[in-house]
């Protein structure tokens, strides 16, 4: 059992107090939703609605395009009145379909019906899970169905609920503990079965003590089920640092944590998965955590898919005068938008907004190689030597010092002192590295 | 004193017989022709033969494997000097290509969606959104064309546009692959009539972007020799294998259509010509 530290990491102002003992509430149905087609990771989804379309809330608009995706569902009962490209909050302008609600929110039929998940078979559970669309609802948006097939040469052995929620700001997971424990275990205990291991950990940081509590007694009964409260530092929630954190196992360069024996799943997805499996409804809401000083009233809201920002903002009281940035998802991951035309996708965990004199416009310079972001990576790479490289667009030797493993948590920008935009780099390298493997074969 | 001079001189003897000895045995035969070629190549190393440099191109026309036109750089009059040293004839004349940025929107007609504080390089900006342009297929301006061309052929104009000096374009095309846009294309250097535009928004959006969009109107499709300018999704598209008349840039309504070189200077419009290098 790990000591809940993992190397390097950084402490951000959190500011979770905000919206952290604000209940979920359900957001009324807005009246247009913009929903995306492409909402994986992984191959894009096919659309197979045409504007025009009549469609009831559940029914598939994109289907799977490929083994690893997911298709995408209605978020209500409506028309799809166009299908254009409006700026997805990933940061590419992406495809999606206009639907305006007809107001009567009607389930598309076999949606919404409850059942027993006792029985299903394996495969009948992964299905299920694929054709609701479940994704990784921590951000990342990778098909669970996916990672709940790891390879039989795999040995898996544990199954990590990950509620550490460290992004700074953020508190839908934390709500979603407090309030929805049970559905959550249920969830993990179908995960549990999929892969056929018997420890369950729930992982918490430890500035969330009530959601820890609640956790602990939703927990008790059920066999080989612990929760493990974890020293609160950032990322601590990213996949390969909480395995390590928690059991000491480094998942490989390149890697995946199959590897070592281990699958994490987000809080929200193990509930959506639970609700996919149990009531058959599909993934067609999130909580989206809206907080920030720049709103009025900052608030955890149960969101549908395609929710558009600006309806999300107007719900929560609107904006401050002196609001000037919005970013969808935290401030150490997420990217900042240019329109609140974008719209909640399934990776959306929440929207900050900040005021005018939160935001600084930072000149970078050069690197001092002060090798503060040696310390502060949890990655063990060298984000100074790999940021230089990329500025002199050396993409083989960005390659050569493991860029492709950097997990663009953002600590080594947080540290550096000459404001060195060093997420960016990596970024832009990644893409370098990509073009130059495919071109290799 | 002298044990150590001696010693250093039989030294010295031993290594210059031994460097001979190696010299003749380990010789590599080496074409005179290619170090005559290599003699007449630019000698800039860029790379736009897609080969290590000039020695190693010069090497393989010398051995035959590569044309005797193969430097894009040298073009025409290089391409002569290899065909004498050779011993062939150079039937070539096809026509000299540069380098145009078919965009024409700076920031003083080209609106922006957002403030871009990034890298300054055109592909990591084109990673957000695609760049800060309103226009997704505009010039980004962050000068990473003009950073990879080994000739500085290419300016950035003050309103953050790339633009291509034709006289110093040797035409090696690594502008071309280094664009995120894909905007810049090699034209015949005879040409002079260009469509400075890459949008292939519709008319509207288009003019919403840019106050020099090509708006698809077809009016110069009309003015022009059949063929000569065609329509590819919203967006007038020039063949250079047509002479176009220099008075169809006076047809264009959003001054998109520019005149460049001696044609301009022959007494055109001058807001037709106002946006080339006239």
């Amino acid at each position: 059992m790990g000591n809940g530290r993992f190397f390097g990491g950084v402490h951000p102002i959190y500011n979770k107090g905000l919206a952290d003992a604000r209940a979920i509430v359900e957001m009324p149905l807005p009246e247009k939703f913009v929903v995306f087609f492409g909402q994986n990771l992984g191959a894009p989804s096919q659309p197979v609605v045409k504007k025009g379309d009549v469609i009831r809330k559940g029914q598939v608009i994109a289907e799977a395009g490929g083994f690893v995706s997911t298709p995408v569902h209605a978020p209500t009962s409506g028309t799809v009145d166009s299908i254009d490209v409006y700026p997805s909050p990933v940061g590419v302008d992406a495809p999606a379909a206009v639907i305006i609600p007809d107001g009567k929110d009607e389930w598309f039929e076999e949606c919404d019906v409850e059942r027993s998940s006792d029985g299903l078979s394996i495969d009948i559970i992964k299905e299920i899970i694929h054709d609701n669309g479940i994704v990784g609802m921590g951000g990342a948006t990778f098909p669970t169905h996916v990672k709940l097939s790891p390879p039989a040469d795999k040995k898996m052995d544990t199954l990590v609920i990950n509620g550490a929620e460290c992004e700074p700001y953020l508190t839908a997971d934390h709500r979603l503990m407090v309030e929805h424990a049970e559905g959550i275990l249920d969830g993990a205990a179908l995960f549990a079965a999929v892969i056929g291991v018997k420890k369950v950990i729930v992982a918490i940081e430890k500035n969330k003590p009530d959601a820890i509590e609640i956790m602990r007694k939703a927990a008790a009964g059920r066999e080989g089920f612990s929760v493990e409260a974890l020293d609160v530092i950032y990322p601590q929630g990213a996949e390969k640092q909480l395995i390590y954190a928690l059991t000491k196992r480094k998942v490989p360069a390149g890697g995946l944590p199959m590897d070592v024996g281990v699958l994490v799943q987000n809080v929200g997805t193990a509930l959506a998965a639970y609700e996919a499996v149990r009531y058959n409804r599909p993934l067609i809401r999130r909580v989206v955590t809206v907080t920030g000083s720049g709103i009025r009233e900052p608030k955890n809201v149960l969101a549908r898919i395609g929710t558009r920002f600006e309806d999300l903002i107007d719900f929560c009281g609107g904006l401050e005068s002196d609001a000037a940035k919005c970013i969808n998802g935290g401030p150490m991951m997420g990217v900042a938008q240019y329109s609140l035309d974008a719209a909640v996708t399934k990776g959306t965990s929440g929207l900050v907004i900040l005021r005018q004199e939160e935001i600084a416009q930072f000149v970078s310079d050069a690197c001092v190689r002060c090798a503060r972001c040696l310390d502060a990576c949890p990655m063990r790479l060298n984000p100074s030597a790999l940021s230089i490289f990329a500025e002199k667009m050396r993409f083989e030797d960005t390659k050569k010092y493991n860029v492709m493993d950097c997990i663009e948590c953002g600590c080594c920008a947080y540290v550096c002192p000459s404001r060195r935009p060093m997420v960016h780099h990596f970024r832009r390298a990644k893409a370098e590295v990509r073009k130059l493997q495919r071109k290799a074969g | 004193m002298i044990t150590a001079v001696i010693a250093l001189a039989a030294l010295a003897l031993l290594a210059a017989f031994g460097l001979a000895i190696a010299a003749r045995v380990f010789a590599v035969p080496v074409d005179p022709r290619a170090e005559k070629i290599e003699e007449a190549l630019p000698g800039a190393n860029c790379g736009a033969c897609s080969l290590p440099g000039c020695s190693e191109l010069a090497r393989r026309i010398a051995e035959g494997k590569a044309d005797i036109d193969a430097c894009p750089v040298g073009g025409e009059p290089v391409a002569r000097a290899i065909a004498a040293i050779m011993d062939m004839q150079f039937e070539g004349g096809a026509d000299r290509k540069v380098a145009l940025v078919l965009c024409n929107g700076s920031d003083q007609v080209a609106a922006k969606r957002f403030f871009y504080n990034g890298v300054y390089d055109c592909n990591s900006a084109a990673l957000v959104f695609g760049g800060d342009k309103a226009c997704t297929y505009g010039c980004l301006g962050l000068g990473t064309c003009a950073g990879v061309c080994p000739f500085g052929a290419i300016d950035m104009l003050p309103g953050g546009l790339a633009k291509v000096d034709p006289d110093r374009c040797t035409g090696c095309t690594k502008c071309v692959s280094a664009c995120p846009k894909g905007i810049i294309r090699m034209v015949p250097a005879s040409r002079h009539l260009h469509v400075l535009c890459s949008s292939h928004d519709k008319g509207a959006v288009a003019r919403k972007n840019c106050k020099v969009a090509c708006i698809g109107c077809m009016k110069c499709v009309k003015a022009a020799p059949e063929g000569a300018i065609r329509m590819d999704n919203f967006l007038a598209v020039v063949d250079y294998g047509f002479e176009i008349p220099a008075s169809v840039a006076g047809e264009c309504p959003m001054n998109t259509i520019i005149v460049t070189g001696e044609a301009a200077a022959e007494g055109q419009e001058p807001a037709a010509a106002a946006g080339g290098d006239a």
